[in-house]
């Protein structure tokens, strides 16, 4: 009975995660995951504030699509430059890596610098965190909040996305550093997908 | 040496479990005056009663385990099998399943439905009780049955509620402070708002209990049964004179309540 | 010294191996060490609201000399108070139970307890420390701010929190409260990114999951909870910081008139930061209760030299609880102006949780059966830790019935309750913790007489003081109360408040019996063997205290489950983690 019992489970060899991948991708994964859910909450709070409000502003009479299209497509299009970047440091090719890397930040930075166009003319025509010429003030608050967390977000990714270059470009980084940056890089991009919905599109 | 300990212990855990007992038999809820107040009290006893049982054999228990098992050197039984463990999880699971959800659904669910879910009868007197730091303000619709107009625009040092002098319909309002004067055994309906934050309407003795919150109008009843003064307490944490926010409910004979009514409107 | 897998190598200079350290262990007693420096921090708080309790109204001249602003005249003024319990309440849950438990033994424990050499990502380990660190210094240094510390609770409910004008605590006080909490979070977050990382990814050779001591068990599931709960919480917090700072109205309403002018915000509604404040709340007590459950859990077989009953139960209960905790948080607002049958929803899911809870205790109770007791002070404290958590535990069917709940809603009922659970339990859990890892953390056994001397005041006293606090709450008493001399009808509960205060005295004092005996055991305490006492977990096989980096050069291999004690056949009464099938049975 004892033996039986003790083959019943599978052996544990030690080591490697259940799900075969290294702690530090199962680290940046459960970290996409909290980070996901601040903006969840975010999101929510939105969510539940515009369907409160009687008088929230009607998004066609602020919002620009085209421009905005243009934004997520840039920011889509940096994914996906990414993802080569990521292909070819597994292949070891470092060149590709390099630039690839550097469309990606291009395409990041083009993203932010596109934000801050908006935000100036959104502050041009008068809205603040306090109130906003459209209707409820909440929309201010929501917006610049949301999109500047998402930003800083952006933000972040770019730093992450140089340092990884550099290092690449120097020789020191391996493959899995690379696409733990290319993980954190799809998540900010994914999390832009849920905000341009749900400010832009609904 | 442990034979000495698991027996002071022992008798430390079984007097502990006849302690709360005992003290959980005495009377704690102050004197009931609602109607509904007698529902919150039978989910309560109930509770009491189950859970003082469940505590007084759970000490029992283990305090007879730490006496008896200490008192040997080998162990007498080593390991149980998975379907010894379920099936005493299967009894404890269902026992205090019977206890907290058969509790809340058969004996504190329609007592809360009755409280919260049911619209107050036609006959119901209408107080609208506004909060503020730190103080109950009290408005009754005159005659006329409809409140006047009140604006938090208007608010000032004057004119607490905001009211709005050009309505008709709040020329004959009363307005009180801190008092609430009822009628025995007869509906109150009490729309609840606040000015500034958030306050605890609590009447301890008619087992009423709601928040009011700013931006928020909150409806809701209960019969006041028995005649006296009660105390109002504050139960939500609004500032440092939290703890002296005292209301007084003072429920009255029909008679009385006409009386104190002309005097109020006269005076 | 060879070279160790990891390349791990022993830090040379002082700096480097105990301030900024990389080494879970060092890590684990600097979070212990905070804790109860903490803990003297909250505990003093809470004698003074004691103090208060017992003579209200009378002067205190050391007070006054300590805090001119809050104890003017030597006497305390009511925004004082609230700074008193709103910071001990704020100290004791976040920065002593969470600490010391989550910090303190998770730290020390997961590596140790499944085999690995340290931490997976060691570096963030040390930054998770000293993010507290200045976490702690914030919420201490608030009481020096104008204004005083916070004042509006641990749950910082607006418009109380968010409105400067409402309470003298809401104009810095508030906003140091918020940034403390900010960096609590994020230590949180790092630290329970590398728990469940390690848990899942660093376990020696057979250590599977079911192979894990339950402790480590209720750290992992704490942790994912924590991940879980707390950032909603912190996108609230960060809001809250915009609603107090610049002009929005997440959480403020119209109509809203503070000294004699009307705000402008508009938009906003209170109960939300209370809805997201409890989706944490709530599953935060979870996270504090599960490791001392765990903890007891685990001292049981070593005490009673019998494997503990209900392994697997126990686990699937754990999940149960884990889940059930992230959906029941509107149990704290029945009677806050939410939906009434929202509130059902509520009430029927929270008391779901006393079954898997109510298992959890009896599987407890259920382990002593057939057992040979021992009675040193961790299995005393155990015990104690058990009798909480059984009388505890009824206190939340009352509180989680929609229907008892209106009236014992924001009652001291309540502040007996969760003093129980989240006091009692945990701290009881956590010093039977402390005397019994105390050896390995140290290399010295505690002293027994004394620790004898603090659990026979300590749980007494525990008890029997929050105990009463249920009973004043059934009269009707109001928490958060400066003073009770306002209301006649709560003169005859309020009158009980001097004993509970002189009790809470008693309490506090003899803690300090226990900080001398850590200090001093620590120092000139016995000398202690490796495995002192006859345990078969995978730390007992390390040397006491343990190297930098665990175990030399060969990582141990698990071949049984770790409550393999008295084995039949087996030559000694415990058959440690590493004992192969040749050397004894496995049982499990
Ligand atoms: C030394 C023993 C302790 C004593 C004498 C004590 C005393 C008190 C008292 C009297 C209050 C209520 C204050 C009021 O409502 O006016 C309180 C509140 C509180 N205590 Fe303790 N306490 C102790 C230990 C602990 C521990 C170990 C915890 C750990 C979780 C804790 C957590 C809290 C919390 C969360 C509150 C609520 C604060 C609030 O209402 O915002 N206390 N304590
Ligand atoms: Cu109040
Ligand atoms: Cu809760």
């Amino acid at each position: 009975m004892e033996a039986a019992i003790e083959t019943r489970e599978a052996y544990w060899e030690g080591g490697r995660g259940p799900f075969g991948i290294g702690w530090s991708k199962l680290m940046m994964w459960l970290f996409i995951v909290t980070d996901g859910l601040v903006f969840a909450g975010f999101l929510a709070i939105y969510g539940f504030l515009r369907i409160a409000s009687p008088n929230w502003p009607d998004r066609s009479h602020i919002f620009h699509l085209d421009f905005i299209a243009l934004m997520t497509f840039t920011l889509i299009t940096s994914s996906a430059t990414m993802a080569t970047a990521v292909g070819a440091a597994r292949k070891g090719d470092r060149k590709t890596v390099g630039r690839f890397l550097a469309l990606t930040i291009v395409g990041g930075a083009a993203f932010l610098g596109m934000q801050a166009y908006e935000w100036s003319s959104l502050i041009r025509a008068g809205a603040t965190l306090e109130a906003n010429p459209w209707g409820a003030p909440l929309f201010g608050a929501c917006f610049f909040i949301i999109t500047g967390f998402h930003g800083s977000h952006v933000l972040s990714g770019l730093i992450v996305l140089a340092i990884t270059m550099a290092r690449s470009a120097a020789g020191k980084s391996r493959p899995a550093g690379i696409e733990l940056a290319g993980l954190y890089w799809h998540f900010v991009d994914l999390v832009w997908v849920f905000v341009f919905t749900l400010f832009y599109l609904i | 040496m442990e034979r000495r300990s698991g027996l002071i212990l022992a008798i430390v855990i079984w007097l502990i479990g006849a302690g709360v007992v005992m003290m959980g038999a005495r009377t704690w809820l102050p004197p009931l005056a609602s109607e509904h107040g007698a529902g919150i009290d039978a989910m309560i006893n109930f509770t009491m009663t189950a859970t003082g049982g469940l505590i007084l054999l759970g000490h029992i228990v283990l305090g007879l385990f730490v006496w008896k098992f200490s008192r040997q050197d080998k162990i007498t039984f080593r390991l149980a099998g998975p379907r010894m463990e379920r099936r005493w999880s299967l009894a404890v699971a269902l026992l205090v399943a019977a206890i907290a959800e058969g509790g809340v659904l058969v004996i504190g669910l329609p007592v809360w439905a009755k409280v919260y879910d049911t619209a107050s009868p036609a006959n119901a007197l209408i107080i609208e009780v506004t909060t503020e730091q730190f103080a109950w303000n009290v408005r009754y619709a005159g005659p006329d049955g409809v409140f006047g107009r009140a604006d938090p625009k208007r608010y000032s040092l004057d004119n607490v509620l905001g009211q709005d002098p050009d309505d008709p319909a709040g020329r004959d309002d009363i307005v009180d402070l801190n008092m609430i004067h009822v009628e025995v055994n007869r509906p109150v309906l009490i729309r609840l708002r606040s000015k500034d934050v958030l306050h605890g309407f609590f009447l301890p003795h008619l087992r009423v209990k709601q928040d009011s919150v700013p931006g928020m109008k909150i409806d809701f009843w209960f019969v006041p049964n028995k005649t006296g003064s009660f105390e109002l307490a504050c139960a939500e944490l609004c500032g440092l004179g939290h703890y002296e926010m005292r209301g007084v409910l003072v429920v009255m004979t029909p008679d009385e309540f006409r009386k104190w009514k002309e005097e109020k409107r006269n005076g | 010294m060879a070279e160790l897998a990891h390349g791990v190598h022993r830090p040379r200079s002082f700096i480097a191996r105990y301030v900024f350290s990389t080494d879970h262990k060092v890590i684990g007693i600097q979070y212990m060490i905070t804790a109860m420096f903490m803990a003297i921090a909250g505990g003093a708080l809470a004698m003074i609201v004691r103090m208060q309790l017992a003579w209200p109204g009378e002067k205190w001249r050391l007070l006054g000399k300590m805090f001119p602003d809050g104890v003017e005249g030597d006497i305390m003024k009511p925004e004082f108070y609230l700074s008193l319990m709103t910071m001990h309440g704020t100290i004791m849950i976040f920065f002593v139970v969470s600490l010391a438990l989550i910090g303190g033994f998770g730290n020390f424990l997961i590596p140790l307890q499944i085999g690995a050499r340290d931490m997976a990502f060691p570096f963030l380990n040390m930054l998770s420390f000293w993010t507290i660190v200045p976490a702690c210094l914030i919420m201490l240094g608030s009481f020096a701010v104008e204004g005083g510390a916070a004042q509006a609770g641990w749950t910082a409910y607006p418009p109380l929190s968010a409105v400067g004008a409402a309470v003298p605590g809401s104009q810095w006080g508030q906003t140091l409260w918020i940034l403390g909490m900010a960096l609590f979070i994020a230590s949180f977050t790092m630290g329970g990114l590398n728990f469940v990382c390690t848990i899942l990814d660093q376990r020696t050779k057979g250590m599977s999951l079911m192979r894990m001591p339950i402790t480590i068990w209720t750290l992992f599931i704490s942790s994912a909870i924590g991940l879980l709960a707390f950032p909603p919480l912190l996108a609230a917090a960060i809001l809250l910081l915009f609603d107090r700072h610049f002009g929005t109205s997440f959480f403020l309403p119209s109509g809203l008139y503070f000294g004699n002018g009307l705000l402008p915000n508009s938009g906003g509604t209170p109960l939300l930061w209370q809805h997201l404040f409890w989706f944490l709340g709530h599953p935060e007590v979870y996270v504090l209760i599960l490791p001392a459950l765990g903890i007891t859990l685990d001292m049981l077989p070593v005490f009673s030299r019998k494997p503990v009953f209900g392994y697997r139960l126990t686990v699937y209960c754990l999940y149960a609880i884990a889940a059930l905790s992230m959906i029941v948080w509107g149990h704290h607002m029945y009677v806050s102006g939410m939906s009434p049958y929202i509130g059902e929803f509520f009430a029927i899911g929270t008391l779901s949780i006393t079954v898997p809870s109510a298992i959890i205790g009896v599987n407890m109770i259920a382990s002593l059966w057939g057992g040979s007791l021992r009675f040193p002070t961790p299995m005393l404290f155990t015990i104690g830790t058990i009798i909480m958590f059984g009388t505890g535990g009824f206190g939340g069917i009352f509180l989680g019935n929609a229907t008892s709940d209106i009236q014992l809603h924001d009652t001291y009922f309540v502040v007996g309750h969760f003093h129980l659970m989240i006091g009692g339990v945990t701290l009881m859990a956590a010093f039977a913790g402390v005397y019994y890892w105390f050896p390995k953390m140290f290399g010295r056994m505690m002293n027994e007489t004394l620790g004898k001397l603090h659990f026979w005041v300590t749980m007494p006293a525990f008890y029997v003081l929050f105990l009463a606090q249920h009973f004043q709450g059934l009269g009707g008493m109001p928490r958060r109360y400066f003073d009770f001399d306002k209301f006649e009808y709560l003169q005859k509960v309020a009158a009980a408040n001097l004993h509970v205060s002189l009790t809470a005295f008693v309490l506090g004092a003899v803690q300090f019996v226990f900080l001398f005996n850590f200090f001093w055991s620590a120092f000139k305490g016995a000398r202690s063997v490796k495995n002192p006492w006859c345990a078969t977990t995978l730390e007992w096989t390390e040397a006491s205290p343990a190297p930098h980096g665990n175990w030399g050069e060969q990582l141990p291999e698990v071949h049984r489950w770790p409550y393999d004690y008295s084995v039949p056949g087996a030559a000694e009464d415990f058959t440690p983690q590493t004992a192969p099938a040749t050397v004894a049975p496995v049982t499990f």
